[in-house]
C-alpha cells in the first residue's frame, strides 16, 4: 500500500510540523501572502470569534478571576527567581519516583536523548501527544532521520501530519483547515498509513472525528513507546501533568510500556497546592471550558498502573537565555493557553504561519526573537508584527506585559540595524530641528516648498528614502501655513477671543 | 561537563542580578474557591453541562428503591447498561460486589463481567474489546462538573476507565467538593490522577465541539 506520494506504510506523511522557520522571509512579506487567502482568513475569523466570546463567558463568570491572575503571575515569577533549587528538586523527586532524568541543553541534545532512549527499547514507532516543546525542537524530524516513525495523535496534530503542513495555532493547530479540507486529508491519506477512513466519509465533525479514533486506535494498543510535553511539573512531589481534551493523552501517558516526557525548565512550580491556580485559570483561558475534559497527573512509575519505564527530558534550548534579560524573563511565565492569539487583531488576519515559529501570535512574537535570537529577517521582524493595542496583555492568564516586551525587543533590533539606516537618520536630524525653537522655525520655512514637490492631489504619497514607510501609508497633506506661522499671524490681527475660548468656562471653583 | 551541569550554571548566570536573600514565596493568594448553596445539586447541573449523563441513587447496600423514589447504584447502573445496550463491563477487582448485583446474568441480554486486577491483568486488546467500565471516584468538583480518579480501591488502573467506550463513574455525595482548591487539598500528588470533565472531545474542526476522540465517547456519572 502506498500513498500518492509513494510513501511506504511505515512512515508518516509528514513529519508534522515541518517548513516552520523561513528565516529569510520577514514578517511582513509572509503576512501579505496569508492575507491574500481569503479561506484562511475566514477560517480563522470563525474560530477566534468563536473562542473569545467562549473565554470570555467563564473568565467573566469566575468572582475570583483577577486575584487567580495575580497569583499565577506571582508564582511563575517566584519559580523563575529561584529556578535552579527547583529544578533539582524535581530532579530528585522523579528520581525517588523511579524516573530517568535527562538534562538537554538544547534542541540537538533533547534529540539525541530521546532518539537514544527509543532505540533501546527496540521500537520502530512512537506515539506522540500534541507537545509544543518537542514541535520547537522538531524531534518528529531528528526520529525519521533515525528511522523512527512519530505518530502524532491529536486530531488537529493528525490533521496536519496527514496533510503535510505545518500547525497554526497553539491550541487549535489546524485552524486553518475547514472541515471540507480534513475530509479531503483523511479520504486521500489515511489508507497508506494505517486504518483507511470510510469511503462515504462526510464533512460533519463527528464523522471525522470518528474516523480518527478507528485510525489511531490501532497505533495505541500496539504502540511501546510514547512521546508526551508536560504542562506542569511539581518540584515538591515530581508530578508531571498533561492538560487535554480528546484522550489521546491519557492513551499514551498510560498503554505503552515506555514513556518519554519533554519538558522545557520553565513548566516546574514549586507545590502541588500551586496547581489549584493554573487548574482554574488554564483551560478558562485556553478552550473557553471552566475545565477540560481530562488531565492527567503521574509522577515517575506506578507499579502495576502504566509506563514500567519513565524518562524525563529537562530542556534548556534558548530558555536561560530569555531568563538572563531581566525585563524579557517574565516571558517564561507563559502556559501556553493561546488567549493572546485569539484576541490580536494582527494574528486574526495572518493566522499562525506567518509568524515561521511553533509558537505564533503575540506570545510568539516576544518568545521566538528572546528564544532564537534576533538575527535572520524573519525574527528581527517578530517584534513588530504587532499594533501594541494591548488586548493579549488583558486576556494573559499570568499577566505578561507582551506590549512592554515588544517593544524592548524592537529597541534590541533597533540597537543591532547597521550604522546607516534611514530611519534613524531621520530621527537623528529630527533630534537635531526640534532642539531649538529658532531650527524648528526654520525647518517649517521649507515646508511650503516640500509641499510643492511631494504633495500630488492633496495627499502625500511616497517619499524617497522612505519606502517601506510610504508606500503603505499615505502622509497628511502638508497645510499651506504651519501653526507658528498661523499663531504669529493671529497675535497681529488681535482676534484671541473668537480663536481661542474656554479659559473661564471649563472648572468652577465650588469652595 | 554534563548537559546537567551547563543548564544549571545557565541558570544561575541568568539570575545573577536578583538578590540571594530575597524571599521565596512571593505570590499574591488573593482568591477564593467559590460557594454554593447545594454543592451535589451543582456538581449535577455542571456534570450534565459538560454532556456526561447524570443518574441520582440511592446509598449503596439498599436492595430496594429507597424512600427517596431513587434507585440503588446496582439499579441505575444496570439500567444504564441497559440503555446504552452493553454486553460486557470490566471492573476493578477490588470494585464492590453490590453495585453490579442488578446486571442480567443470563438471558438474551446477559452482561459478561470481567474482573481486572494484580492477578489478572486485562491486555490492551482484552480491554478494546470491553464495551464498559464501572468505577468509583476519589472526587467530584461541583464548580466544573469534574471527577477525579486517583486510582485507589474500586477505580481500577488508569488503563481501565480510559480504553471502553462507556464510562460508568459512582461519585458519592459525601466526595463532592466547591471548587478546584478544596480538591487539591484533598488529592494525594503521589498517586496517579485522572481529571475528568465530560466525554472525551474535540473542538479542532472549525472549533465545533464534537464528544468522542479517543477516551470513552459516553460518560454517565451516578451520584449516590
Amino acid at each position: 500500500m502506498t500513498s500518492r506520494s509513494g510513501r511506504s506504510e511505515a512512515q508518516p506523511p509528514g513529519a508534522g510540523h515541518g517548513a516552520l522557520h523561513h528565516p529569510e522571509t520577514d514578517f511582513p512579506h509572509a503576512a501579505a501572502a496569508a492575507l491574500a487567502d481569503s479561506q484562511l482568513r475566514a477560517n480563522l475569523a470563525h474560530a477566534t470569534a468563536t473562542i473569545r466570546d467562549k473565554r470570555a463567558a467563564v473568565v467573566g463568570e469566575h468572582p475570583s478571576w483577577s486575584g487567580l491572575r495575580a497569583a499565577g503571575a506571582g508564582i511563575k515569577d517566584d519559580v523563575l527567581a529561584r529556578l535552579d533549587t527547583h529544578l533539582t528538586e524535581l530532579e530528585r523527586r522523579l528520581q525517588d519516583a523511579g524516573a530517568t532524568v535527562h538534562w538537554a541543553v538544547d534542541a540537538a541534545d533533547a534529540n539525541r536523548i530521546v532518539t537514544d532512549v527509543v532505540t533501546a527499547t527496540g521500537a520502530r514507532e512512537v506515539v506522540k501527544v500534541k507537545s509544543m516543546t518537542t514541535q520547537e525542537i522538531e524531534l518528529n524530524e531528528a526520529l525519521a532521520e533515525a528511522g523512527i516513525a512519530a505518530w502524532e495523535t491529536d486530531l488537529a496534530e493528525l490533521i496536519v501530519q496527514l496533510g503535510d503542513d505545518a500547525p497554526s495555532h497553539i491550541l487549535v493547530p489546524a485552524i486553518h483547515r475547514n472541515r471540507a479540507e480534513v475530509r479531503e486529508i483523511f479520504l486521500d491519506r489515511m489508507a497508506a498509513v494505517g486504518v483507511a477512513a470510510p469511503a462515504d466519509l462526510t464533512d460533519a465533525p463527528a464523522e471525522l472525528a470518528a474516523a480518527a479514533r478507528a485510525h489511531l486506535r490501532e497505533k495505541f494498543l500496539t504502540a511501546r513507546v510514547a512521546v508526551s510535553g508536560a504542562n506542569f511539573a511539581v518540584a515538591e512531589t515530581g508530578t508531571l501533568s498533561v492538560v487535554e481534551s480528546e484522550g489521546n493523552g491519557r492513551m499514551c501517558l498510560t498503554l505503552p510500556e515506555t514513556l518519554v516526557t519533554v519538558v522545557g525548565i520553565e513548566k516546574v512550580v514549586p507545590t502541588w497546592r500551586d496547581l489549584e491556580v493554573f487548574l482554574q485559570t488554564l483551560p478558562r483561558s485556553s478552550t473557553g471550558e471552566r475545565m477540560n475534559p481530562y488531565t492527567s497527573f503521574w509522577n515517575g512509575v506506578h507499579p502495576g498502573d502504566g509506563p514500567q519505564d519513565v524518562h524525563v527530558v529537562l530542556l534548556d534550548n534558548g530558555r536561560t537565555d530569555v531568563l538572563a534579560d531581566q525585563v524579557g524573563r517574565q516571558a517564561l511565565r507563559c502556559i501556553r493557553c493561546s488567549a493572546c492569539l485569539n484576541v490580536c487583531p494582527v494574528y486574526e488576519r495572518t493566522g499562525g504561519h506567518t509568524y515561521g515559529s511553533v509558537y505564533p501570535g503575540p506570545i510568539g512574537a516576544v518568545l521566538t526573537p528572546q528564544l532564537r535570537g534576533t538575527d535572520s529577517p524573519l525574527d528581527k521582524s517578530l517584534p513588530f508584527a504587532s499594533s501594541l493595542c494591548g488586548a493579549c496583555e488583558e486576556v494573559c492568564p499570568v499577566a505578561i506585559e507582551i506590549p512592554d516586551l515588544l517593544v524592548h525587543l524592537r529597541t534590541r533590533v533597533a540597537d543591532q540595524a547597521p550604522r546607516f539606516d534611514p530611519q534613524k537618520a531621520v530621527f537623528r536630524a529630527l533630534k537635531t530641528v526640534m532642539a531649538t525653537g529658532d531650527r524648528l522655525a526654520a525647518a517649517e520655512r521649507g515646508t511650503g516648498l516640500a509641499r510643492r514637490i511631494l504633495s500630488r492631489s492633496g495627499r502625500v504619497a511616497g517619499i524617497p528614502m522612505l519606502p517601506s514607510w510610504t508606500t503603505t501609508r499615505d502622509v497628511p497633506d502638508l497645510p499651506e501655513q504651519s501653526f507658528r506661522a498661523w499663531w504669529e499671524q493671529r497675535e497681529r490681527v488681535g482676534d484671541a477671543g473668537a480663536a481661542i475660548d474656554g479659559d473661564d468656562s471649563a472648572v468652577e471653583d465650588d469652595s | 561537563m554534563s548537559g546537567r551541569d551547563v543548564v544549571l550554571g545557565r541558570v544561575r548566570a541568568a539570575l545573577a542580578d536578583l538578590d540571594p536573600d530575597r524571599p521565596a514565596d512571593t505570590a499574591p493568594r488573593e482568591y477564593a474557591s467559590q460557594v454554593f448553596d447545594d454543592e451535589v445539586a451543582h456538581f449535577c447541573t455542571m456534570v450534565a453541562d459538560y454532556r456526561a449523563t447524570v443518574h441520582r441513587a440511592g446509598s449503596a447496600g439498599d436492595t430496594v428503591e429507597d424512600g427517596g423514589g431513587q434507585p440503588t447504584i446496582a439499579a441505575a447502573i444496570a439500567d444504564i447498561m441497559g440503555a446504552e445496550e452493553a454486553r460486557s463491563v470490566v471492573v476493578a477487582h477490588d470494585l464492590p460486589e453490590e453495585f453490579l448485583a442488578g446486571l442480567p446474568v443470563q438471558g438474551d441480554h446477559a452482561i459478561t463481567v470481567r474482573r481486572d486486577g494484580p492477578d489478572a491483568v486485562l491486555t490492551n486488546r482484552e480491554l478494546d474489546e470491553v464495551d464498559a467500565v464501572v468505577t468509583t471516584a476519589r472526587v467530584g468538583i461541583a464548580a466544573t462538573g469534574t471527577v477525579v480518579l486517583d486510582h485507589t480501591a474500586g477505580q481500577g488502573r488508569r488503563a481501565l476507565s480510559l480504553v471502553p467506550d462507556l464510562h460508568v463513574c459512582i461519585v458519592f455525595a459525601t466526595q463532592v467538593v466547591a471548587d478546584v482548591p478544596d480538591a487539591v487539598a484533598v488529592l494525594d500528588p503521589h498517586r496517579p490522577q485522572t481529571w475528568i470533565s465530560g466525554p472525551s472531545a474535540t473542538s479542532d474542526i472549525e472549533l465545533d465541539r464534537v464528544e468522542g476522540v479517543h477516551g470513552p465517547r459516553r460518560l454517565h456519572v451516578v451520584v449516590a
